[in-house]
C-alpha cells in the first residue's frame, strides 16, 4: 500500500516525453512514501516501449499488449487490474488529453480521489498535498486528499525527465479485457493545421490574443506585422472565432514556434499558450495586466495598452 | 432526443485582486457563463435546430444568483433549466469531482437523456475531470476534449474528432447514450437576440435541493480540502519597459534593430 502506480502515455508508436517525466514525479512521491515505482505501459509497441521505460528510478515496468492505438475502455480495464494487483497508494497519470479522457473514470471504478493538473506533489503523513492553478494561473493553491489512495494527473513539462537506464524487471501484465465493454472505437488521425504558412519557420513573430478585443482590431496588428516583416500568430480564443486559420495558433493543440523574437500581444499567458512557445530565444510581452503569467516567462515587458503600444511601434518602423 | 448539457457559472479576476483565506475576496470576482459550456450550449441548440433533438435541458450546480447565468444560456436557446442548490454547498471551497458526480447524476436519472454535452473544463478551477467521471458513473459511453461532432446521430452512435496535443486529431465513433467534453472552436456560440433573452425570461428554471434529488448531503464532505491559495511567487525576469507608449515602443524597436530587425 506504499507503491506508485504511473501510467505511460504514447501515440502513434512514439512514447510522449510525459512518460519519463512520469517516472521522475512518481519517484519522488515513492521515496516519501516508502515504496516502489511501477509504470505501466498499455496497448500499442508494449515490449519496445517497456524498455525505453526502464530509465532510474523505475523499480518495475508492467506492459499490457491489448490494444493498438489508445482505447480509454481498454486503458480503464487495464489500470483498474493492475492496481487491484498492485495495490499502489497512488497513481500518477499524464493530464494529457488522452489521461483526462480516462483518469476520472479509473478514479470513478475504483473509488479513488482525483486531483487534476498538479505541478507539484507531496506527501505528509496520511495526506497528498497537491499545489495546483487555478484562475488562468493567477493564483496557486493547495490542496488537501485525506483519502488512503488518490489519483492525481500531472502537467506535462514539470518534472525534469527521468535518465539513464535501471535495471528494472520489466513484466508482461496479463490483463482480460472485456471486449463487450469497449463502447468507442478510434477510427483514425488527422493532421490538421496545413496550408499556406508554417509560423514555426518564422523568426520573428507577432502573436495576438484575446486583448485585440474586436476581429477589425486585427488590421492594427497586420499593419504592425508588415511593418516589421514580420509573421502573424495567435493564441487560440482568435482561431475559435474564426478570424485567423488554425495553422496560426500557438501552443498545446497548435504549433510548437521556437523563434528569434516572440512579440506577445494581449496574450495572457495560460499553460497551453505557453506549452508551444517557452522555446522562444527572445519573448516580448505586450499587456496591460502586470501579474499575467506571460510576464513570467518574457524578457521583455511592456505593462500598457496595446492599442496605445502597437501603433507607436509601427510608427517607429515607419 | 434529448440532450442535457451542463453548465457553469465561474469567476473571472481583476487584474488587481487580494487574497482572503483560501478565496480571492468577492470584490475582484466577476460572474461569468463558462466559455467552454457556452460551446456546449450552442452545439445542443444546433442539433435542436437541425431536427436532431427534441429538447435541451440545462443543469447547474450554483446558487440562486448563478440564474443570471442560467438565463443567458436559455436565452441562446435551451428549453428549461435545473438548479441544484443546498444549504450544504454553500461555503465549500471545493467540491470535488466525486460529489459533482454524484449531484449530476441523480438530476440524469430524472432526466434520462440520451446525450449529454459538458464542457471541457471550467476556466476557474480548470479541474478537467467531471464529463467523464459523469458518463462512467452513469454506465454511458464518453469522448473528452471534442471539437467536432456529426450532427448525424442517427444510429446510435456519435462521429467525434477528439483534438490531441499538437495539431492532431483523433477520429472515434461513440455509443449513445454518451457524454461528450466539448472544446472550444467547435462551432461559433452566438449572442442572445433580444426575443431570447425575453423568452427566457419565461423558460422554466427549476430550483431543487439534494433532498430533492435524493442526493445525501454527506457527499459534499469529500476527501479533498482547499489548504492554501497565494499568489504564485513571480519567476519573472523581464526587464519592464516603462514610460509613454512612444517611449516603450522605441525601447522594443531599438531591441529588434539589434536582432536585425530593420523592415
Ligand atoms: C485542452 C486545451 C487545449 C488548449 N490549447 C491551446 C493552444 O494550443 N493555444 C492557446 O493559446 N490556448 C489553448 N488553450 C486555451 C487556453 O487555456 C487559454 O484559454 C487561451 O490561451 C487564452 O488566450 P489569450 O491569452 O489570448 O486570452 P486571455 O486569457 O483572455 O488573455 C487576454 C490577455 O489580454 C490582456 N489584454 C486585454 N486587453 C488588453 C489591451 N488593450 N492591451 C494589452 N493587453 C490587453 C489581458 O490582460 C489578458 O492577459 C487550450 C485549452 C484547453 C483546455
Amino acid at each position: 500500500m506504499t507503491d506508485v502506480l504511473a501510467i505511460a502515455d504514447h501515440r502513434r508508436g512514439e512514447l510522449r516525453p510525459v512518460s519519463y517525466e512520469l517516472a521522475t514525479a512518481g519517484r519522488e512521491l515513492a521515496d516519501e512514501t516508502g515504496g516502489d515505482l511501477h509504470l505501466a505501459v498499455i496497448s500499442g509497441a508494449v515490449d519496445e516501449f517497456g524498455e525505453k521505460l526502464a530509465r532510474e528510478g523505475v523499480d518495475v515496468v508492467h506492459t499490457v499488449a491489448d490494444g493498438e492505438e489508445f482505447n480509454h475502455d481498454v486503458y480503464v480495464q487495464a489500470i483498474e487490474q493492475l492496481v487491484d494487483t498492485i495495490d499502489p497508494q497512488y497513481v500518477l497519470v499524464p493530464n494529457s488529453v488522452n489521461g483526462l479522457d480516462y483518469a476520472p473514470a479509473v478514479a470513478g471504478r475504483l473509488d479513488l480521489s482525483i486531483v487534476t493538473d498538479v505541478v507539484d506533489l507531496a506527501v505528509d503523513g496520511d495526506s497528498l498535498i497537491a499545489t495546483r492553478e487555478m484562475y488562468g494561473g493567477k493564483v496557486e493553491t493547495t490542496t488537501e486528499l485525506d483519502a488512503g489512495t488518490a489519483l492525481a494527473t500531472i502537467r506535462e513539462g514539470e518534472w525534469p525527465e527521468a535518465e539513464g537506464t535501471a535495471d528494472a524487471s520489466i513484466e508482461a501484465f496479463d490483463a482480460e479485457i472485456d471486449e463487450d465493454a469497449v463502447g468507442s472505437t478510434v477510427t483514425g488521425f488527422e493532421e490538421v493545421a496545413g496550408g499556406d504558412v508554417d509560423i514555426s519557420e518564422a523568426d520573428l513573430l507577432v502573436s495576438i490574443g484575446r486583448g485585440i478585443e474586436e476581429e477589425e482590431n486585427l488590421d492594427l496588428i497586420r499593419d504592425l506585422v508588415d511593418a516589421l516583416d514580420a509573421t502573424l500568430s495567435s493564441s487560440r480564443p482568435i482561431v475559435d472565432n474564426g478570424w485567423l486559420p488554425a495553422n496560426r495558433q500557438v501552443g498545446q493543440s497548435g504549433k510548437v514556434v521556437t523563434p528569434d523574437v516572440y512579440i506577445a500581444i494581449g496574450i495572457s499567458g495560460a499553460v497551453q499558450h505557453v506549452a508551444g512557445m517557452k522555446g522562444s530565444d527572445t519573448i516580448v510581452a505586450i499587456n496591460t495586466d502586470p501579474n499575467a503569467p506571460i510576464m513570467d516567462i518574457a524578457d521583455y515587458a511592456i505593462h500598457d495598452d496595446l492599442f496605445d503600444v502597437v501603433p507607436a511601434l509601427i510608427e517607429e518602423f515607419q | 432526443m434529448k440532450i442535457l448539457v451542463t453548465v457553469a457559472e465561474v469567476a473571472t479576476v481583476d487584474d488587481e485582486f487580494e487574497i482572503d483565506g483560501t478565496e480571492i475576496a468577492d470584490q475582484y470576482l466577476n460572474a461569468d457563463l463558462n466559455e467552454w459550456d457556452d460551446y456546449a450550449i450552442e452545439e445542443a441548440v444546433q442539433l435542436q435546430e437541425g431536427g436532431v433533438a427534441d429538447e435541451v435541458v440545462t443543469v447547474t450546480i450554483g446558487p440562486e444568483e448563478s440564474e443570471q447565468t442560467i438565463r443567458q444560456a436559455l436565452a441562446k436557446g435551451a428549453d428549461r433549466a435545473i438548479r441544484v442548490w443546498d444549504e450544504s454547498l454553500e461555503g465549500v471551497d471545493l467540491l470535488d469531482v466525486r460529489a459533482k458526480t454524484e449531484i449530476l447524476k441523480a438530476v440524469v436519472a430524472e432526466e434520462e437523456p440520451d446525450l449529454i454535452l459538458s464542457g471541457v473544463q471550467t476556466g476557474d478551477d480548470s479541474w478537467m475531470a467531471t464529463g467523464v467521471s459523469l458518463a462512467e458513473s452513469l454506465d454511458f459511453q464518453w469522448s473528452a476534449v471534442v471539437n467536432d461532432l456529426d450532427h448525424d446521430l442517427e444510429d446510435g452512435t456519435a462521429s467525434v474528432r477528439r483534438e490531441l496535443e499538437g495539431g492532431v486529431e483523433e477520429l472515434s465513433e461513440v455509443d449513445l447514450p454518451a457524454v461528450l467534453t466539448i472544446q472550444t472552436g467547435i462551432n461559433e456560440p452566438r449572442y442572445a437576440s433580444l426575443r431570447g433573452i425575453r423568452q427566457a425570461q419565461r423558460k422554466p428554471l427549476d430550483a431543487k435541493t439534494l433532498d430533492d434529488i435524493g442526493v445525501d448531503a454527506g457527499v459534499v464532505d469529500g476527501s479533498l480540502e482547499l489548504t492554501d491559495m497565494y499568489e504564485p511567487e513571480s519567476e519573472s525576469d523581464a526587464t519592464v519597459w516603462e514610460g509613454s507608449a512612444e517611449e516603450t515602443a522605441g525601447e522594443l524597436a531599438e531591441m529588434l534593430r539589434e536582432k536585425g530587425v530593420t523592415a
